[in-house]
């Protein structure tokens, strides 16, 4: 009972700050619930609405009641309001345009990008509270800066700032603008700069706070940005996904750094939220492609690969597109397998103009789609809704492989990795395990493909040899639109 | 050790949100279809787009024109995550409303 009246005398009611509480809890709220919604398909959409209201609400409460105690004593609210309001309708802005113009192939970078200006923003708060918080340490004498408040400042530089540069090489990587440098010296030299920068943070708390010398942080900021570009260029484009996810709950917990530093609830529940879940969501699509996360992040993937499969003596079958229009249009049931070169070739309307015409015959058309299809998982389904198949005609691996050997002809479309025998049948296959779409078990298989190049696995594929597989050569799209009008004129 | 179980003592509040957090957003993660793990990564991106709150908050208090100038950086980077993280989100998870109407 004393405790509670010590408790009501020292505590300073404000108002203001009790409604901007109230908000932050509201947003939590609405955060988790958003994230909930967004797991189950039916809910999805009226989620992601939820989460955004709870931003909305978040940041609109903070800009009208958010106080600050100032070095007198009294509180002062927020300043700088115009600028603010200008910054939030730019971002808003370019946002909003950037979101709405960008095609639903280049989905994942932007997606990437987003992350970067978020990991970026914690970085910038970390770069400005340092000189700050190091100031008033100095001013009252303290010996070192080992302290909640630093531990926050620093782990969020870091982490934004290897979560910035990261995606920004993820989001290269994916446009096709930067190779991959697959070197094993940059595995050392990773594991140097984690050394370093855990060094260095050890070192900025054990020293004493001087006024103004804010050299070190910004040595910091530049080997967090150094760390981000090299942990991330050695992983093969193909993993980019996974890696977003990593880098996006990277995000995640450096918010919430930001938010254990203001002591604001809302940034500390959202960014833990991301920073957990996104974790879990990484390892579920690392185990989607039955693979450990240290196997991507090490990326062993294509540097064992070369030997296992000899492919000298086998040659590969081609089809000429009669044939294939033929043997399409005499078939009872057909399964369309796509792959990420339909999504390169925006061939996703020819894929549907080819069902109908086939449909239209009396072939019953369906599509088999591997979870890890494309570039990122569900990126078929979404780019084949684009393109209005209707979704029952849709299957899931399980499904489709159930189907199979009742197939008359498979047609792949760009895919090669999820398609592969090897992942069944050879155990020293970089993807041995991964659960993979039997095409094989079909009456016949054909393969558009532009080349005999290799998947983004960097492996040999046995399907290309096997007795049933035939080959169509050229570019998704022209040779689709070219099977089209072959079909047509039957 | 001291030292610790003083920090533990002081951080207490935060320390225990951030572990139910944790345990909150492994929970709700869990058993999520695989179709819907790009809009799901892409709606949990736009959420720790909330760093803009700490953004708006230095943004707010900041006095010299470096911190103005950072300030002004952070919102925007921080608004561009929140707005194209959302907006991204809704575009995939519109292709899946799509389907469902023509069922």
């Amino acid at each position: 009972m004393d405790e509670l009246l010590t408790l009501t005398r020292s505590f300073e009611f404000s108002p203001y700050i009790s409604i901007l509480e109230l908000s932050y809890i509201l947003a939590s709220i609405l955060f988790i619930l958003g994230l909930k919604k967004l797991s189950h398909p039916d809910t999805a959409r009226s989620g992601n609405l939820w989460a955004a209201a709870g931003m909305g609400l978040a940041i609109l409460f903070t800009i009208l009641f958010h106080k600050t105690k100032a070095e007198n004593g009294t509180y002062e609210g927020i300043h700088n309001i115009g600028f603010i309001i200008a910054a939030l309708v730019i971002g808003s802005v370019v946002g909003w345009l950037a979101a709405k113009k960008v095609k639903m192939t280049a989905m994942p970078q932007m997606v990437s990008l987003f992350n970067g200006m978020g990991g970026a923003c914690a970085a910038l708060i970390s770069l400005m509270e340092f000189p700050k918080m190091q100031n008033i340490l100095a001013f009252h004498g303290a010996t070192s800066m080992f302290n909640g408040e630093a531990i926050a400042i620093l782990l969020g530089l870091m982490i934004g700032g290897v979560s910035f540069a990261g995606s920004m090489v993820a989001f290269g990587k994916l446009d096709e603008r930067i190779g991959d440098i697959k070197s094993p010296i940059l595995r050392y030299v990773n594991l140097l700069f984690l050394f370093l920068l855990v060094g260095l943070i050890i070192f900025i708390m054990a020293s004493t706070p001087v006024k103004d010398n804010n050299l070190m942080i910004y040595i910091l900021a530049l080997l967090a940005l150094l760390y981000g570009v090299t942990f991330v260029m050695p992983i093969g484009g193909a993993d980019m996904p996974v890696v977003i996810s990593l880098l996006n709950s990277f995000t995640g917990v450096a918010a919430a750094m930001g938010g254990f530093l203001y002591g604001n609830q809302a940034m500390l529940t959202g960014g833990i939220l991301v920073g957990s879940s996104g974790t879990i969501l990484t390892i579920l699509m690392c185990k989607a492609m039955n693979r450990s996360l240290l196997n991507v992040i090490i990326g062993a993937f294509g540097v064992s690969a070369a030997g296992a499969v000899q492919s000298g003596d086998k040659s590969v079958k081609e089809i000429s597109l009669s044939d294939a229009a033929i043997l399409l249009s005499y078939s009872q049931k057909v399964f369309i397998v796509p792959g990420y070169g339909l999504a390169v070739a925006q061939a996703q309307h020819l894929c549907h103009e080819l069902d109908n015409l086939l449909t239209s015959k009396g072939v019953e058309v369906k599509y088999a789609i591997h979870p890890v299809a494309g570039r990122m998982p569900g990126h078929m389904n979404v780019l084949l809704a684009e393109a209005d198949v209707p979704y029952e005609k849709l299957l899931e691996m399980e499904d489709a492989n159930k189907e199979m050997s009742s197939t008359d002809a498979v047609i792949v479309v760009g895919a090669n990795d999820v398609v592969n025998p090897a992942a069944e049948e050879d155990p020293s296959s970089p993807i041995a395990g991964m659960p993979v779409i039997q095409v094989w078990n079909a009456k016949n298989v054909i393969v558009m493909k532009r080349s005999m190049a290799k998947g983004y696995a960097a492996i040999e594929n046995n399907l290309f040899y096997h007795p049933r597989t035939r080959m169509l050569f050229g570019d998704a799209k022209a040779t689709m639109q070219k099977l089209v009008s072959e079909i047509k004129n039957l | 050790m001291n030292d610790i179980l003083q920090f533990f003592l002081l951080y207490r509040e935060a320390i225990f949100i951030i572990i139910l957090s944790i345990f909150l957003g492994i929970e709700v993660i869990s058993h999520v279809p695989s179709v819907l793990h790009t809009p799901l990564m892409s709606g949990a991106n736009a959420i720790h787009g909330v760093v803009i709150i700490g953004a708006i908050i230095v943004m707010g208090h900041a006095h010299n024109l470096l911190s103005m100038i950072l300030g002004f950086l952070a919102v925007v980077l921080g608004t561009l995550n929140v707005v194209g993280g959302f907006v991204v989100t809704d575009r995939m998870l519109e292709m899946f409303r799509k389907k469902k109407t023509q069922k």
